[in-house]
């Protein structure tokens, strides 16, 4: 039997340790509260306020922000347009493009690994220096234009035609982070069971039955997990989109991440800007929420 | 094609070269058609870097020339020189790198320790923190970037590097961090911990002494993670950085233009090998622990 005084001991030590652990993740919550809680916060007040970055002047207002979002300011509709357009684009394709390098590169070849350092590489890349080489390769007659020139075809003037410029800022993303997904499908790819693919080709099935009956349904909670976090990451696409097109031609490609910003730090009207923040965490919080139920429909599968 | 036929038994020797290569083609032609494939698909990320760094030792006028070279035609590397002239690029280089260094160093200590209490300390509320920090993670910086750069603006850091190194060291980077760790912290064997305590170990000298040498590749995870962040971060810099003393290498690069706010090309892109071939000759060496960071750091757009 133990002793009082043993228990008594141990119930100290317990209670010290507890308090050791508020010590460890004081300064992560701390920090936390200050600079992403506090301020989600706050994102929520300015939107009902009036509110100038440069003078200070702050007055409530009400719903007037949002009322001027949804009535009277036209680039709004567009640039929530634009968003949607982005993202119908860049993730399919992000996807398509990455799940292909992916299986590719699970295949039992030589020189794979340079290959998934290539791809990959973009990652680690710095965006201003990935815009600025695609900014001018993508230029008038300079790079591709100068390639596709070469094999017969006269290529548009890629940032500077409304529809192009959409599509050159989607294709050079995707380009930038497709390795992503690729690594984290090809780690999915290489956990499914070899004997499954090997009894179906033994059971006479060919490559591409194997790839669609076996390999593509192990992979759908990867995939479905992939595209929300993928939808969520396209819709804060700021700098990519700063860079290559600074928003135009004729806010052909100006996103709500963007606007965002526009607002609050080129017309300096954060209470309006906080509104458009509002409306993105809104966007933002839902895609999350969906990811959420499908991690936990999925969950068997997670690493 | 003829399975019976081909591949030929060695013992049999080919007939024709026909025949043999058609041999060829079966036994390597799938292999041949996926090298294809995947030359064919790595153009459009091969041929960026090449443009980056070849263009970077040509003359301007040369940049421009029709046809394209894949090699400079005359070596200019005054450009490598006249990037350091044209603006205070060591300043930018210098303030790229103690940032990144002091945003690491403050990151490894803060999410390992919260880290490691969220996975080993039982206290009240930690369940609860947990939740809070999670949900935050999806949340974009440019939501909260607006009532940071307001609260900066009251305590007067605004054109100072200090908002560059706390918001990534608390903010979303430090959460994705946290999570790391405490993912690593769950799998080390408790008995390890025990033992520990045994032998008379307070909690911080289980910590320091069992439980951090035994997460150094989470804590490589995370250095890698966090400086590559922090050295590529352009948002943060943007907003908050006027002073051109005070800019980091993104804004650097972005401000290499003439008088009539034309980009000097090859300057620029000399900037930008700098800038980015570091990065890249690390990342060639240590690929295997940076691919793996990354992938245990999930997706983004």
């Amino acid at each position: 039997m133990q002793s009082s005084a043993v228990v008594r001991r141990q119930m100290s030590l317990a209670r010290k340790d507890e308090l050791i652990g508020y010590l460890f993740v004081a300064p992560q919550m701390i920090g936390f509260l200050l600079f992403v809680l506090g301020p989600i916060v706050a994102v929520f007040l300015f939107s009902t306020q009036e509110r100038n970055l440069l003078s200070g002047v702050v007055n409530p207002v009400a719903f007037a922000n949002f009322d001027t979002m949804l009535q009277s300011d036209r680039l709004f509709p567009k640039v929530l347009g634009n968003s949607l357009a982005f993202t119908l684009g860049l993730v399919p394709l992000n996807l398509l493009l990455s799940l292909t390098l992916a299986v590719l590169l699970t295949r039992k070849l030589r020189g794979t690994l340079f290959f998934r350092t290539l791809f990959f590489a973009p990652v680690i890349t710095s965006t201003v220096a990935w815009a600025i080489v695609w900014r001018f390769l993508l230029q008038g007659e300079q790079g591709i234009n100068q390639l596709l020139d070469g094999v017969g075809i006269d290529g548009p003037n890629w940032l500077r035609e409304p529809g192009w410029a959409m599509a050159s800022v989607i294709v050079t993303r995707v380009l930038k982070t497709a390795g992503l997904n690729m690594i984290i499908f090809m780690s999915a790819i290489q956990n499914i069971p070899r004997e499954y693919d090997e009894a179906a080709s033994v059971d006479g099935a060919n490559a591409r039955q194997v790839f669609f009956r076996i390999t593509l349904p192990q992979l759908a909670p990867t995939i479905l997990v992939a595209l929300v976090l993928t939808i969520i990451g396209s819709l804060q696409v700021f700098d990519h989109i700063l860079l290559m097109t600074n928003g135009g031609p004729a806010n052909s490609t100006a996103v709500l991440i963007y606007y965002i910003w526009f607002q609050a730090f080129r017309v300096f009207d954060i209470g309006y800007a906080s509104a458009l923040a509002v409306v993105l965490f809104l966007i933002v919080l839902t895609a999350t929420a969906v990811q959420w139920l499908l991690r936990q429909r999925f969950i068997y599968n997670e690493r | 094609m003829n399975v019976s036929t081909y591949p030929a038994p060695l013992s049999e020797p080919l007939k024709s070269p026909a025949d043999s290569v058609s041999a060829f083609i079966y036994r390597y032609g799938n292999k041949l058609l996926l090298y294809l494939l995947l030359i064919a698909l790595s153009i459009p990320f091969l041929f960026p870097f090449w443009w980056m760094i070849t263009s970077a030792f040509k003359p301007a006028n040369d940049i421009f020339a029709y046809p394209l070279t894949l090699l400079p035609q005359t070596w200019r590397f005054e450009n490598f020189v006249e990037v350091f002239t044209f603006q205070p690029f060591a300043r930018h280089y210098f303030n790229s790198l103690y940032i990144a260094v002091l945003v690491t160093l403050g990151t490894l200590v803060i999410s390992s320790l919260s880290g490691y209490a969220f996975a080993r300390i039982r206290f009240r509320g930690s369940g609860l923190f947990f939740l809070l920090l999670l949900s935050a993670l999806m949340m974009p910086t440019e939501v909260t970037i607006i009532p940071n750069y307001t609260l900066m603006q009251i305590l007067r850091l605004t054109d100072t590097h200090i908002p560059l190194i706390i918001l990534p060291i608390l903010g979303g980077n430090g959460i994705v961090a946290c999570f790391l760790m405490r993912q690593y912290f769950l799998g080390i064997p408790q008995d390890l911990e025990e033992a520990g305590f045994l032998d008379g170990l307070t909690r911080w000298g289980i910590f320091w002494r069992i439980a951090m040498p035994i997460a150094r590749p989470a804590l490589i995870s995370v250095t890698i993670l966090t400086f590559l962040y922090s050295w590529n971060a352009f948002l943060e810099p943007l907003v908050f950085i006027s002073n051109s003393d005070l800019y980091t290498l993104p804004l650097s690069l972005r401000s290499i233009t003439d008088e009539y706010g034309q980009a000097m090309w090859n300057i620029q892109l000399a900037a930008t090998v700098l800038t980015v071939l570091p990065v890249l000759v690390i990342y060639a060496i240590a690929q295997r622990h940076v691919v793996e960071s990354f992938a245990l750091s999930g997706s983004k757009g």
